[in-house]
């Protein structure tokens, strides 16, 4: 059994976490944005082997984080409350 | 040398020491162009190449496996062969691949061991019996051959399940397709390999794609481990690892890798005659011609393309089996394993070009690309020949995901890819 690291609740079993999605898509601007444009939001996916950032939900606590982890080891480097590196941390 | 497989030359071969058996397939060096380049020597790029071959009479072709022939999610599923879906686009798609099954030992001789057993999808309330009811009557319309079963009707072809009343997952009826079942999943891949050989197809293994040639804003070629390889046309059929493909190719598929594991227990006497599916527990299982137990569930819940399962899931696996099977306690499991699978959002295939042209897309199978080997082969290959969609493929393109015309089986069938 993995634990994943809430940024919130610490170290938790990985069955109380659920994939939100990747980090960093943004949304398109405005309702009148071309079809491709949504298509590409809303399904298109960089979907890498090896590291990524992705958003997650630890379902137990509720909160949305994002997390790095490594999608061949299952490594985890890091997570962060979202907007955290905005706030400058 | 003895090329054709039959009783007969298999006697003869038993007086000859079994000295003249000629290799299944020839494996030489690539050549500088073909006709057309295959990117992935699953069953589904195999089959490509061979109805490249058979169908639309191209010989100069090769397909490219980074590792060996089979040794992706071919050689990793629970061999599966069924059409029992809801829309009737998945129909004429899986059902033509279902058909080509049928025949498919006989067209490629070699036994691919198609074993039409029949499979029960198991209902567990009177809800999901009447949802069963609906999805019956739609596969009827579309022209399977469904059947909505009572409880007496599933004890009848899988005794061995938990019938009990105060069973946690009681069994109230389910949905039948008897011309379901299993096939050998190496011996698809083998068979299509050892027939577009024979046609003449390359096919080289240990050849890795790491770019491709684009010359006027047209894919033509690629680049591998061996060297530049150039191609009048390319497709792929990479399943888990089409991202990576997508991304030497400068775009971008609805394609997200998860593991789906599967185990095998040690072979028992025969007990179980057809496929088995539960609803509630999401577990499905078959006995292989060797006495195994093959067993499946769900998807791993994160992305990943580790070759390998997550123990939450193979617990939740378990733990179904055992409420379906009590008896299959006693069981040692053998081994256990897991693929990578191309899951996008509606559970259904992209068949088409990519957007860079003359690179062609067979992926987005999931989790239920097996059964579909002979019509993924028959589609690509006609988009590869002709540059044009197949009447069968035509709704799977990818423009589906901008125009939003999704066949989203995940709904309409409620099965889980």
């Amino acid at each position: 059994m993995q634990l994943f690291p809430c940024p919130f609740c610490g170290l938790r079993d990985e069955t109380e976490f659920h994939y939100g999605g990747e980090a960093a898509t943004p949304r398109p601007d405005g309702a009148d944005a071309p079809a491709e444009a949504w298509a590409n939001y809303l399904y298109m996916r960089a979907n890498p082997k090896g590291a990524t950032r992705e958003i997650w939900v630890h379902v137990t606590c509720g909160e949305f984080f994002e997390m790095a982890r490594d999608t061949v080891t299952h490594v985890v480097a890091e997570s962060s409350a979202l907007g955290a590196a905005e706030r400058g941390r | 040398m003895t090329r054709r497989y039959s009783a007969l030359s298999l006697l003869k071969e038993g007086f000859a020491g079994h000295t003249g058996w000629e290799p299944a397939w020839r494996s030489p060096k690539p050549q500088k162009s073909y006709d057309a380049i295959v990117i992935g020597g699953g069953g589904h790029g195999l089959a490509t190449a061979y109805y490249l071959a058979r169908t639309h009479g191209l010989t100069r072709v090769a397909v490219l496996e980074k590792g060996w022939i089979g040794g992706g999610n071919t050689g990793r599923n629970t061999t599966v062969v069924r059409s029992n879906y809801f829309y009737p686009e998945s129909v004429a798609l899986y059902g033509l691949a279902h058909q080509l099954y049928k025949g498919l030992a006989a067209e490629l001789n070699f036994n691919v061991m198609f074993s039409p057993r029949g499979m029960v999808s198991v209902c567990h309330s009177d809800a999901e019996m009447e949802l069963a009811a609906r999805t019956v009557n739609a596969m009827q319309i579309n022209g399977v051959d469904a059947e909505l079963f009572s409880a007496a009707d599933v004890r009848r072809v899988a005794p061995p399940l938990n019938f009990s009343p105060t069973a946690r997952f009681p069994i109230h009826g389910g949905v039948w397709q008897g011309s379901a079942g299993t096939a050998r999943h190496d011996a698809v891949a083998w068979g299509y390999a050892r027939a577009a050989s024979r046609l003449g197809v390359d096919i080289i293994q240990n050849c890795e794609v790491v770019g491709f040639i684009v010359e006027g804003g047209r894919c033509r070629g690629v680049e591998t481990s061996l060297g530049a390889i150039r191609g009048e046309r390319i497709g792929m059929a990479a399943a888990g690892h089409s991202s990576q493909l997508a991304a030497l190719a400068g775009f971008r598929l609805p394609v997200i890798s998860y593991a789906l594991q599967a185990c095998v227990s040690e072979p028992v006497k025969p007990i179980l005659d057809p496929v088995v599916l539960s609803l509630g527990t999401g577990v499905y299982v078959s006995q292989s011609a060797k006495g195994e137990l093959v067993l499946g569930g769900a998807l791993d819940r994160i992305p990943s393309y580790a070759q390998r399962g997550n123990l939450p899931v193979f617990e939740n696996v378990i733990a179904g089996l055992l409420e379906m099977f009590p008896a299959f306690g006693q069981l040692r499991l053998m081994r256990q394993w897991a693929g990578i699978v191309d899951v996008v959002p509606d559970s259904s295939p992209i068949i088409d070009e990519s957007p860079l042209p003359g690179l062609y897309l067979n992926c987005g199978w999931g989790t239920g690309g097996f059964k579909a080997i002979p019509a993924g082969g028959v589609l690509l290959a006609h988009l590869l020949a002709t540059g044009e969609r197949h009447p069968i493929s035509r709704p799977f393109g990818f423009d589906r995901f901008a125009t939003g015309r999704l066949i989203d089986e995940a709904a309409g069938s409620g099965i889980a890819h």
